[in-house]
Parts: structure tokens; C-alpha cells; sequence
């Protein structure tokens, strides 16, 4: 008797594991890989004035491939990408780790402070830093006419992916430096304890102990800004009503995208656009993976 | 696209990583402050409080104050109050609209996620059944895919299903969150220990009661995190309802606010010329409840984010 109810249980147990998983999982494959696969379905077609749509296979990549505003657009974003995650991130790292370090007065208020623009939307963000941007009444504008200095073009064709860059940076440090720090708090104690007995200074400390512990968040960091960055849409978006005619409708890669199928009507390109910003993005997290996986195993 | 990635060093945790993230375990006393590091941070405090100082500011003012008074102080005749009023008045209350529409769609969707992604965290971390490592680490490499990618053939396939321009089309996209997923199953392992359940089972509760009752509740930092990122995210979230919705009753606040913006922008014409007053203090209102809801959460979500962050 007490051996069927075991059996029974255990059976039950089975047949519970795929119930937890299943609602996540269903939700999964309707909303994220039918999309997914729609969009790859789509690329290969093409819709034309006459005859309505075509099947074209690969036409669209070979087109997209040789678009000149894709490719700057994914140049652009690959350009921010460069510039703006290291300052980004080695800002986080820096607060992190002044905020483990315990030197600090008001680290509570200072922690909570840098975090707060987090919470901010980015429409919000956006909109903020465009008024203080602005070259006519912006407080930057009007301190520089008040001591007679030139006025900065933060909006101009020169500095806007900087300007850009600068709102994404005030939108993003705080999360990743709670990150790092959260990893930070979590190093053993005993660890220290040898680095002192070690003789390590707090320097040395920060360099042999805290760093490669933080190694798997600022990975995770790293990736998340990846794709962050390539997806680049939110800021140029709405700053483009503030410099139409510094930002154009191809500016970043996901802004053409969007273009191309909400102005352009052209569904079936956008498709192939976005398959392959997408693709870009995989493709540039596996270069990052793979290459910290090597460094670790040599 | 959907390809199985390890996740970086996933299996490098020691045990000895896997203590609470609460624990503290330094005493500050024990340290000496430094001035000038203080003096840096706050520095560096001060950008990032910049931007919202100016919107607390412009937000006491008259569209004409904001052109013509000092940005970064109080113009002569603050106005807080009637920039509240006249933003909650404007197209007949439409603004009311939007606070309610994004908190409808934030907490809906925060919620579903969380607890879609708990239960599955679960039933990956407890049980082993067929397939679960190749559905897992699908999952997983979907972290990876951006949501831009997705979203103009989500909108697509909706625009046939006829969801488009309605709420669903704004939570259903927001209740798959693969990197809560994974979160979940990464704190689940740890948090809920396999001696309870099966003292539990023996007591003969049936597993959904297990999970509701005891696992629900160890699970707790780790749900609150990922309901607080998913509630932000949605709250923030702009480009899937600028493309799923078009009628304004519908829109969440940052659709709203940015389609004011464009109208303030557009010198106000055919519209009130304070439009930018309320573009100003609506983007304050709109902040408002989130920063609250992170200042009274912190407990929950440092702790969570800890054990995400640290044992990747």
C-alpha cells in the first residue's frame, strides 16, 4: 500500500515539472519564437506594384546588405557602442566599487541617488536632457551667454551622438553599478581575510579579489549593453523632433526599421532589418561571450 | 537565431558564494571615511540628480517662465499647482487616461511575469523531466534576441489577430521575460531547499500547494525583482505601444507625453500654447510613482538582484 502511494506520488511529481513550465513556455513560443520565425518568413518575400507579393528568397539580404542607410545606421550604433559602454560601465565600476570600499559618508543617499534616473522613462530622459541641451533657452545656453562664452551645440551634427550617448549613460550607470555592487557584497569574507593576511592593500585588494569575482556581472552587464546599444531607438527618436534635421529617419538601424514599416509601407524589407539587427546582436554577444570563455580556460 | 548558450560560468559557483546576499558582512565603524572620496561621489551624485532638479523647477513654471527665466532656479511667480491642474485638465482629462492606462499595463504585466517566470524557475530548478535542459537553454539564448527584432512582426501577426490597438497588445509581449526566467531558477535553486519539499510531500500536500504555499514565499526577493524590472521596463516601455496603439484614450504615459511634446514642438499650433508646461510637469508626475516604488522596495530588490547578478 505505502509502496503504490510512493509510486503514485512519484508519477505525480514527474508529470508536475513540465505543468510549472508549461504556461511560461507556451507564452514563449506564440509571442517570441512565432515572431520570430514570421519575421524570417517575411524577409523572403517582396511586394510589388504589380503582381502583389513574390516570393524573392534572399533578395532582401542582398539588398539589405548593400543599403547604404542600413549600413550606416549599424555603423553608427556599432560607433556608440564603442564609445559609450566602457565609459558607461567603468563608471559603474568605479561607484561600485567606492561604494563597497566603505569609505564613504552617505553612501546609502549616493547609491540610491545615482539609481534613481533608472526609474525614469527614457521619453522622460530624453525630453529632459533636450531642453537642457537646447541652444536657446537652455540653462547650458544661457550660463555660456551670461559669462560670454560660445554656446555649446550639444544638438549639432557634430556632438549629438556624444549628447545621445550622454542620456543613455545618465539612464543606465546607476543600474549596473547596483549590480556590480550587489555581486561586490556577496565575496566572501574569507577572502579578505586572506588578501590581508597576504598583505594586500586595499589597491591590491580591489585589483586580485574584487575584479575577478565581479567578472560574471560586468559579463552580464557587457551583454545587456550590447543589446541596449544596437537597438539604439528611444532617445534619437524623440530628440529627433528637437534636431530633424541632424537626426534623419535612418539614424540608428531600429529607428530605419521602424521607418521602413510605419512610413515606408515597406513590411517585408523592415522584416529583413530587424532579422538582421537581430542577427548583429547575437552575433556580437557571442563574440563577447566566447572570447571572455577563452580567457578564462587557458 | 534561438541558439543554446551556456550562460557565463554558470556552474563556477562554490558553495561558498551561496550565502544570503542580505548578510552584511562588514561593520563600517570599523573603517575610516574619506573626505575626498565622499566629496568625488557626490560629485558625481549631483549629474545625476542635475537633470531632475531642472524638471522640479520647470515644473513650478509658466510656459513663458520656461523661456524666459533661468533654468536651473524658481522664476518670480511659481506655479506648481495650476501646471498640475491644467495638465490633468488638458483634452478633457486625457492625461488621467494615460496614468491609469500605464499602471494598468505595468502591474498586469509585472505580475504575469513574475509569476510566470517564478513557476517556471521552479519547475526547472526542482524537477527533471524530458527536455528540460534543450527548453531551458532555449530560453536562455533568447535573452539574447533583441525585443526591437520581435517587435514589428509581433505587431504584425497581432494586427491579424485583431490585437491591435488594445491593451493585450501591450501586456501579452511583456509577460515573457527569458532573463526572469532565469533569474527565477537561479534563486529558486538555492532558495527553496529540497528537504522542505519533500517533508512536505510526505505530509502529503499536492505539488501546486507546495508551490503556492511554501516555495511562493521562499521565492519572494527573487519575485519582487523581477516584478520591479518587468514593472519598470513596461512602465517605460515606448516603442511597442508607439506601434501597437493609435488611439490617444489607449496610450500609456510615455507615448502620451511624447506626442504632447511634438505639439509643443510644433510651436503649439492649432493647440494651447502652454503645452510645454505640461509636457514639463506631466514627465514629473509620471516619475514620480516609480521612484517611490523603488525607495520602498530596495530591500526586496538588492537582495534579488545579488543572487541574478553574482551567480551567472
Amino acid at each position: 500500500m505505502a509502496a503504490t502511494t510512493a509510486t503514485l506520488a512519484k508519477g505525480r511529481r514527474r508529470a508536475a515539472g513540465p505543468l510549472f513550465v508549461a504556461p511560461f513556455m507556451v507564452l514563449f513560443l506564440l509571442l517570441f519564437l512565432t515572431p520570430l520565425g514570421y519575421a524570417a518568413y517575411l524577409s523572403l518575400f517582396q511586394e510589388r506594384l504589380v503582381g502583389g507579393t513574390a516570393f524573392v528568397g534572399l533578395d532582401n539580404y542582398v539588398k539589405a546588405v548593400q543599403d547604404p542607410l542600413l549600413i550606416q545606421g549599424v555603423g553608427r550604433v556599432a560607433l556608440f557602442f564603442v564609445i559609450q559602454v566602457p565609459v558607461m560601465l567603468l563608471l559603474a565600476l568605479v561607484f561600485a566599487l567606492a561604494l563597497d570600499s566603505g569609505l564613504l559618508r552617505l553612501a546609502r543617499v549616493i547609491r540610491l541617488g545615482i539609481f534613481v534616473p533608472y526609474a525614469v522613462p527614457s521619453v522622460v530622459a530624453a525630453l529632459m536632457w533636450g531642453y537642457l541641451y537646447g541652444p536657446d533657452f537652455g540653462p547650458f545656453a544661457q550660463l555660456s551667454r551670461a559669462l560670454d562664452l560660445p554656446v555649446p551645440g550639444f544638438l549639432s551634427e557634430g556632438w549629438m551622438l556624444a549628447s545621445l550617448a550622454n542620456i543613455v549613460t545618465w539612464e543606465f550607470v546607476g543600474y549596473n553599478m547596483i549590480i556590480l555592487y550587489a555581486a561586490l557584497r556577496t565575496i566572501p569574507q574569507e577572502l579578505y581575510e586572506a588578501a590581508s593576511m597576504d598583505g594586500a592593500g586595499a589597491w591590491r585588494t580591489a585589483w586580485s579579489v574584487k575584479l575577478p569575482a565581479l567578472k560574471p556581472a560586468l559579463m552580464l552587464t557587457l551583454l545587456f549593453s550590447v543589446i541596449g546599444s544596437f537597438q539604439l531607438f528611444n532617445e534619437p527618436n524623440l530628440l529627433m523632433k528637437v534636431a530633424p534635421d541632424v537626426i534623419s529617419s535612418s539614424y540608428t538601424a531600429n529607428l530605419y526599421a521602424y521607418s521602413l514599416a510605419f512610413t515606408g509601407q515597406q513590411v517585408n524589407y523592415a522584416a529583413t532589418v530587424s532579422f538582421l539587427l537581430g542577427l548583429v546582436i547575437v552575433i556580437a554577444s557571442y563574440a563577447i561571450l566566447l572570447t571572455a570563455n577563452r580567457r578564462r580556460t587557458p | 537565431m534561438t541558439t543554446t548558450a551556456p550562460p557565463p560560468a554558470a556552474t563556477s559557483t562554490s558553495p561558498k558564494e551561496r550565502r544570503p546576499a542580505t548578510l552584511r558582512r562588514r561593520t563600517p565603524s570599523s573603517r575610516r571615511r574619506s573626505t575626498p572620496l565622499t566629496i568625488a561621489m557626490l560629485a558625481a551624485l549631483a549629474y545625476f540628480l542635475l537633470p531632475l532638479f531642472w524638471l522640479l523647477i520647470a515644473s513650478t513654471k509658466s510656459t513663458q517662465d520656461l523661456f524666459n527665466s533661468f533654468g536651473l532656479w524658481f522664476s518670480h511667480a511659481p506655479q506648481l499647482l495650476t501646471n498640475v491642474k491644467e495638465t490633468f485638465a488638458q483634452d478633457d482629462g486625457v492625461f488621467v487616461h494615460w496614468l491609469l492606462n500605464t499602471v494598468m499595463y505595468a502591474v498586469v504585466s509585472a505580475i504575469g511575469a513574475a509569476l510566470l517566470a517564478a513557476a517556471a524557475g521552479y519547475g526547472f530548478a526542482k524537477f527533471r523531466f524530458r527536455g528540460d535542459r534543450a527548453a531551458f537553454n532555449l530560453v536562455l539564448g533568447a535573452v539574447m534576441v533583441p525585443t526591437t527584432a520581435l517587435a514589428i512582426p509581433t505587431y504584425l501577426l497581432f494586427a491579424e489577430a485583431g490585437l491591435v490597438n488594445t491593451p493585450w497588445a501591450i501586456i501579452l509581449p511583456s509577460l515573457v521575460n527569458p532573463f526572469g526566467l532565469y533569474l527565477m531558477r537561479v534563486y529558486a535553486q538555492d532558495a527553496v531547499p529540497d528537504s522542505i519539499l519533500e517533508a512536505a510531500r510526505i505530509d502529503g500536500a499536492g505539488e501546486a500547494r507546495i508551490f503556492f504555499t511554501i516555495a511562493l514565499r521562499l521565492l519572494a526577493p527573487g519575485l519582487v525583482t523581477v516584478l520591479l524590472f518587468t514593472l519598470v521596463a513596461t512602465w517605460n516601455n515606448y516603442f511597442l505601444p508607439l506601434i501597437m496603439l493609435n488611439d490617444p484614450e489607449l496610450y500609456p504615459i510615455t507615448v502620451g507625453l511624447s506626442s504632447w511634446a511634438a505639439q509643443a514642438q510644433n510651436g503649439g499650433a492649432g493647440t494651447s500654447s502652454d503645452m510645454l508646461a505640461l509636457v514639463v510637469t506631466g514627465s514629473l508626475i509620471s516619475i514620480l510613482p516609480l521612484v517611490a516604488a523603488f525607495l520602498l522596495l530596495q530591500r526586496y530588490w538588492q537582495s534579488g538582484l545579488a543572487a541574478g547578478g553574482v551567480k551567472q
